[in-house]
């Protein structure tokens, strides 16, 4: 199957997607962590949310360029994301998938994609860096503003439920119970 | 004639090592070790990926592997770090005889690690636990974690961690009586890791040993080549790999590439059982250090 080309900002057209397809997305994104998180609650989004991408990112910065940046778990962001979506956010890019609440906060707004963990150069291969908010959090923790050149992604989560994270835990605890559970 | 020179560099290898050389012999073999480390894995580690690539049939858990063989090669040609998270730097010494273990050893270390930061570079990762200051050049109080073992040759071996993977390991005190649960503990932690720690994961087991030392023996696990298992090994390891978690989470045949375990006497008593989950990208390089 060929993937789905996406461009932020994102439109309505990532309801379309469903679990398990895969896309690339090109434009620009927002990187940011715990700390960046923690920051734009109290301060306000310093990007204009409607339609961007954030990226669960805390990449190796060298000049002005992104030398490895590949994803970060995205769970520990799980309480820390719906003011995110409620100002528009579409997309999430991260890895190893998030809660079934934030899935429920996707539900009819936008999507959660994963990028393939580790895979740091891969990515830098596909980016630009454009601008950095926030500096002073750090390397890893400040908002580094992204170009992004034909990422390959999977949608882990989409809008109308479908969570292939939670479908794989699922069968996990399934198998899990089948042969230790007497 | 080899003999002979063989004989002097060993009687050369029992005077204690002189100050600013050997501190610069150390922390440049620190230094390179972990450029290596960082930059190039393992051959064992890479066949068991693309072991792993060839035994998948989902598209999406193929494709995953894919991009992680991708990104190992891009990694060596570039001559960049693989991951971003270049990890906390995990440091083995191995000591002759003639050397002291003291605190310029330990500092010439350090050193090696703060080189490597601003040569390679690395991401700083190392804080103060509670204040949560970056130290900005991956040292600290306690960092690197140096463990020193004897040896014949002088050499230091790195294991850069990751935090994804290292957040996800466990350790539990059994009883003696409770053997038979140290299968379902190993695959109940890859059970709650999930896709967090960047499966397919290879698993450091430790069995026996202390509360502390449960967990030393399991980090040293990771330092073992994963091209062989033995059957104990390759039990726990399809224990997780029938979990069907795969790689990156996303479903597949395979969660871990390998599970290697160290056992060490315990107490009549006790059972401890720690595994330290390490993450694809288990990189590890040792270096000789000669002054």
């Amino acid at each position: 199957m060929s993937p789905v080309h996406l461009k932020t900002p994102l439109s309505r057209e990532v309801l379309d997607l469903r679990a398990g397809d895969q896309v690339t997305l090109s434009g620009t994104v927002y990187t940011a962590r715990d700390e960046a998180h923690l920051r734009m609650m109290e301060d306000g989004i310093p990007f204009d949310p409607e339609g961007a991408a954030v990226y669960h990112c805390g990449p190796v910065i060298s000049g002005s360029r992104i030398i490895a940046a590949g994803p970060t778990t995205s769970a520990r962001l799980n309480r820390l994301t719906g003011f995110l979506l409620d100002a528009g956010v579409r997309a999430l890019i991260g890895k190893g998938g998030m809660s079934s609440q934030v899935a429920d906060q996707l539900s009819g707004r936008g999507v959660y994609l994963a990028l393939t963990g580790g895979c740091a150069v891969l990515a830098a291969s596909r980016m630009t860096l454009r601008g950095v908010y926030y500096e002073d959090l750090g390397m890893a923790e400040a908002i580094w503003i992204v170009e992004l050149d034909r990422l390959p992604l999977v949608v882990g989560i989409d809008s109308h439920g479908g969570d292939l994270f939670g479908a794989v835990a699922r069968e996990a605890n399934l198998q899990f119970d089948r042969r230790y559970t007497i | 004639m080899e003999i002979i020179i063989e004989f002097i560099s060993s009687l050369l290898m029992m005077l204690p090592p002189a100050g600013k050389e050997f501190f610069v012999a150390v922390s440049d073999a620190t230094c390179s070790a972990i450029r290596d480390a960082e930059i190039r894995l393992p051959p064992d580690v890479v066949a068991a990926i693309r072991e792993a690539a060839r035994n998948e049939t989902g598209d999406i858990a193929r494709k995953e592997l894919g991009h992680i063989l991708e990104n190992i090669a891009l990694a060596g040609r570039l001559g960049v770090p693989i991951c971003q998270d270049t990890g906390v730097p995990v440091v083995y010494l191995t000591i002759p005889p003639a050397v002291p273990v003291t605190t310029d050893l330990l500092e010439a270390v350090a050193e090696g690690v703060r080189k490597a930061t601003r040569e390679i570079p690395l991401r700083p990762n190392a804080v103060l636990p509670l204040e949560r200051v970056n130290s900005g050049d991956n040292t600290g109080p306690g960092m690197p974690a140096v463990h020193i073992r004897p040896g014949k040759r002088m050499e230091v071996t790195v294991l850069p961690k990751g935090a994804g993977a290292e957040n996800m390991s466990r350790l539990a005190m059994f009883l003696p009586t409770e053997q038979d649960r140290i299968p379902r503990f190993v695959a109940e932690t890859m059970l709650i890791a999930g896709g967090r720690p960047c499966p397919p994961v290879v698993l450091g087991v430790g069995i026996g040993g202390t509360f502390d030392g449960v967990a030393a023996l399991a980090k040293e696990a990771l330092l073992e080549p994963i091209d062989t298992m033995a059957p104990f090994e390759q039990e726990l390891c399809d224990a997780v790999n029938a979990l069907g978690i795969g790689p990156m989470g996303l479903g597949g045949k395979t969660t871990a590439l390998a599970v290697k375990v160290k056992t060490a006497s315990c107490h009549t008593a006790s059972l401890p059982v720690a595994v330290n989950v390490q993450c694809w990208a288990a990189r590890r390089a040792t270096r000789e250090v000669i002054w």
